[in-house]
């Protein structure tokens, strides 16, 4: 009987804790990076060696591409700007964006995506690391201590609307694996063979921004993994041959392909929240443009 | 040298020393790779175990290595089901040797040399014999398909009992020789297309392109080659438990049909796939599923049927507590077909409510939750295969009183705790923010690894009792040695 009953309160514990809220504004470590997230790094043209098995692919052209992953700050000054002027709009609980649409074919579970106005971030959505205030007039403000971390819960509109509001654009699959690998041999990482904890953000990395007991893996401040220590956690240079940081790790980031006979964007660099394996520069990921989420972000190229 | 030469008889000769030398051979590797899984690798175990192994693990060959690591697990399974069924169907000797044979030294070298060059750098010659495995375990298959021929009058059916036809062709046997042909013209459809590997052909994980809307003919080849050969492996053990259980009767007549209908007919949606049906190809899956899986149904209320009856014989009119309490009382008889059951909710209905609700709900996620679905679901068949053959196992090494209980039970209620564990996390993205779900995670993985690591101790422990058994003179195994699973159908 003692048993039965002592097996019965374990169990409800486990499963109570299971139901545990989570503290989403649970206190964040501050950092200062050193890493501008106003630069930009230049890829050369040139052929470099595509995916996992090392495909020798041409580039033709120099592009820029940012160091590092829209913030927080930068893309919160991108949604006041744009609402000031009238380019994006707030409906409801969603700020929205015109995008042009997409050739529809009909195929199988293709999505059909016409012009119009389409959800960039939702404005109350808990996960979200900015505020929505509306008084006379509305604004957008950076959650405190979060200021330096990648902007998230932002859809493909979301980061296509903002790359092209200052002229630029996502980086296509091709221009982001280049820019993660260089062009000088077929590493899986940006940093080169072999991952540590302490080269990137990922699932269980033990990182100052995670706890596994209750909120899990947090965004890291851009830029974080550049050979620093932080408060006695000593992170490894990550940068990729071309200077860029979390590359592998951190967020998910979209690019900017649109695929014949499908509707998905794909998402490269693994995320917070997935094992290191998903952190191969060649892995992808991929949803519908409207799909947003605590682990992805994006960085926009120059073209 | 007579001591060894006596247990080298037993494990490579007799039916039960080669089910158990398999299961042993999957139970190491389980234990041992399982260790480099995500979870391990979280708590540390994933890199302690590669260094203490000197293992050469590359990045990019991580989709190689997975390939044959699943390889090399399914060919054991699919030499126990061999041994099961050569044990169990009457066949010439020959044919029943040669496929053991085949099978036998098939399996150990695709398992050995596979994982020696998936693991520990790229020695062509293992992969030479890895090939050369794979290729045996092809031939040992053609030879049970032989084996199985049903129109020989020899093996016609004369008691009306079991489901035969008017002239007395036997159906069970027809469903095995279905199962078996179609096994090995499905085992093409992999080798086809793993013989252009390194000559156009790249290594992928099907799930990590079930989204692509354009894949090779190749790649469908692989996609159709997975998936049937769990499914087959599935359809074998049903039919090899329901010859366990003396299937027959008036649902053995109904339910033989449904599986050699059904088995057909899924083999075709799936070579389907590869040809200009494609776009039809998974309607003749389902038609094909259904029945094989409505046969399935019918040997589980068959057995349970026979389980209550055999249980309340004595008690006259029963209560519905006493038969509840009769079909309870042995879990190595129950557990077979009640982890089928619980298939249903762990693999079929999954699999069900997401072909429905595809479009609306599961391609709105990010592909790498579908990938958690997708993946997380077949784990869980194979595993729950792999109980159905442990359960069988107990029973046939004799387990008795409370040790035959505490397996039982034990296999079964771990088993199903991780995998309902498993279940709930492939769907979480239906009831839990990504950015709130920690806590939830947390839970279900200490489930899913108490589950799975205490049935790997139960395993260890029935390992490492066999072992101990091989050291005594009169040992256990003397007795198993001349025993055929055919005389212990009841």
């Amino acid at each position: 009987m003692l048993r039965t009953v002592s097996l019965t309160v374990i169990l409800v514990a486990v499963l109570l804790a299971s139901c545990a809220p989570v503290d989403l504004n649970a206190p964040v470590p501050v950092f200062e990076t050193g890493v501008d997230p106003d630069a930009w790094a230049t890829v050369p043209a040139g052929e470099f060696l595509q995916g996992q098995f090392a495909k020798p692919t041409s580039i033709d052209y120099d592009y820029q591409i940012m160091v590092t992953n829209v913030t927080v700050q930068q893309y919160v000054d991108f949604l006041n700007d744009a609402l000031a002027g009238g380019a994006i709009r707030v409906d409801g609980d969603q700020a929205l964006g015109f995008y042009p649409g997409d050739e529809f074919r009909g195929a199988n579970h293709e999505l059909e995506i016409l012009a119009g106005d389409y959800l960039l971030v939702p404005t109350n959505d808990p996960a979200s690391r900015f505020t929505f205030l509306r008084y006379d007039g509305a604004a957008f403000v950076a959650s405190a201590g979060w200021e330096n971390h990648p902007m998230t819960n932002v859809s493909w509109f979301g980061a296509w609307n903002y790359c092209g509001y200052y002229g630029y654009r996502l980086p296509t699959e091709l221009e982001w694996e280049k820019a993660a690998r260089g062009s000088e041999d077929d590493r899986p990482f940006p940093w080169g063979y072999e991952i540590a904890r302490n080269n990137a953000n990922f699932y269980a990395s033990r990182d100052p921004f995670e706890d596994m007991s209750s909120f899990g893996s947090r965004t890291s401040p851009v830029g974080f993994y550049n050979g620093r220590v932080y408060d006695g956690y000593q992170t490894i240079d990550s940068a990729s041959p071309y200077g860029l940081y979390d590359m592998a790790g951190n967020v998910w980031q979209w690019t900017g392909d649109v695929t014949e006979n499908f509707s998905d964007r794909f998402m490269h660099g693994g995320s917070k929240l997935t094992y290191d394996m998903d952190l191969r520069i060649w892995v992808r990921n991929s949803a519908p443009p409207m799909y947003y989420s605590s682990s992805v972000g994006f960085r926009c190229v120059n073209p | 040298m007579q001591f060894i030469k006596d247990r080298l008889n037993y494990l490579f000769k007799s039916t039960k020393g080669l089910i158990l030398v398999a299961i042993a051979m999957i139970g190491i590797e389980t234990a041992v790779f399982g260790m480099l899984s995500g979870p391990m690798a979280e708590l540390g175990v994933r890199d302690f175990l590669v260094r203490a192994l000197n293992m050469d693990i590359v990045q990019a060959e991580r989709e190689g290595r997975i390939v044959i690591l699943y390889h090399s697990i399914a060919m054991a399974v699919m030499a126990i089901e061999t041994y099961m069924i050569t044990s169990l169907v009457k066949m010439k000797e020959f044919y029943r040797n040669a496929a053991r044979a085949l099978i036998t030294i098939g399996y150990l070298l695709a398992m050995i040399f596979g994982i020696g060059f998936a693991y520990w750098g790229h020695n062509w010659a293992f992969h030479g014999l890895y090939i050369t495995g794979l290729s045996l375990i092809f031939f040992a298959g053609v030879f049970l398909t032989i084996a199985l021929w049903p129109w020989n009058k020899e093996y016609f059916q004369p008691d009306k009992a079991y489901a035969r036809t008017k002239k007395g062709l036997d159906l069970e046997r027809m469903a095995f020789f279905a199962t078996a042909l179609t096994t090995v013209i499905s085992a093409l459809f992999g080798a086809v297309p793993g013989a252009y590997f390194g000559n156009g052909f790249e290594v992928f994980l099907a799930e990590n392109i079930i989204r692509l809307p354009h894949k090779t003919t190749m790649e469908y080849s692989v996609i159709g080659h997975l998936h049937i050969m769990l499914a087959l492996i599935a359809i074998m053990i049903t039919l090899i438990v329901g010859r366990w259980m003396d299937f027959k009767g008036i649902l053995h007549k109904f339910a033989m049909p449904f599986i050699i209908l059904g088995t057909i007919v899924l083999n075709l949606g799936v070579w389907g796939v590869v040809t200009p049906l494609e776009p039809i190809a998974h309607m003749i899956i389902y038609m094909g599923a259904t029945p094989a899986m409505f046969g399935a149904l019918l040997l589980v209320i068959f057995s349970w049927d026979k389980l209550i009856r055999n249980g309340t014989a004595e008690l006259g009119k029963a209560t519905g507590w006493q038969k509840f309490k009769a079909l309870l009382h042995d879990p190595l008889r129950f557990g077979p077909f009640w982890q089928m059951v619980f298939m249903n909710f762990t693999v079929s209905g999954i699999g069900i409510f997401y072909a429905i609700r595809l479009d609306e709900i599961f391609r709105m996620w990010s592909h790498r939750d579908e990938r958690i679905e997708l993946t997380g679901h077949w784990h869980v068949l194979s595993a729950i295969i792999a109980t159905i053959i442990l359960l069988y196992y107990g029973d046939m090494i004799g387990l008795k009183g409370k040790i035959r209980k505490l397996y039982g039970w034990g296999i079964i209620l771990l088993s199903d705790l991780a995998f309902g564990a498993v279940t709930i996390f492939e769907i979480k993205r239906l009831f839990i923010d990504e950015a709130v779900q920690q806590p939830l995670v947390n839970t279900l993985m200490y489930l899913m690894d108490f589950g799975l690591g205490m049935l790997l101790v139960i395993l260890a422990m029935l390992l490492i009792w066999r072992l101990y058994d091989l050291f005594k003179k009169k040992g256990r195994w003397t007795e198993e040695i001349p025993h055929e699973l055919s005389e212990e159908v009841k």
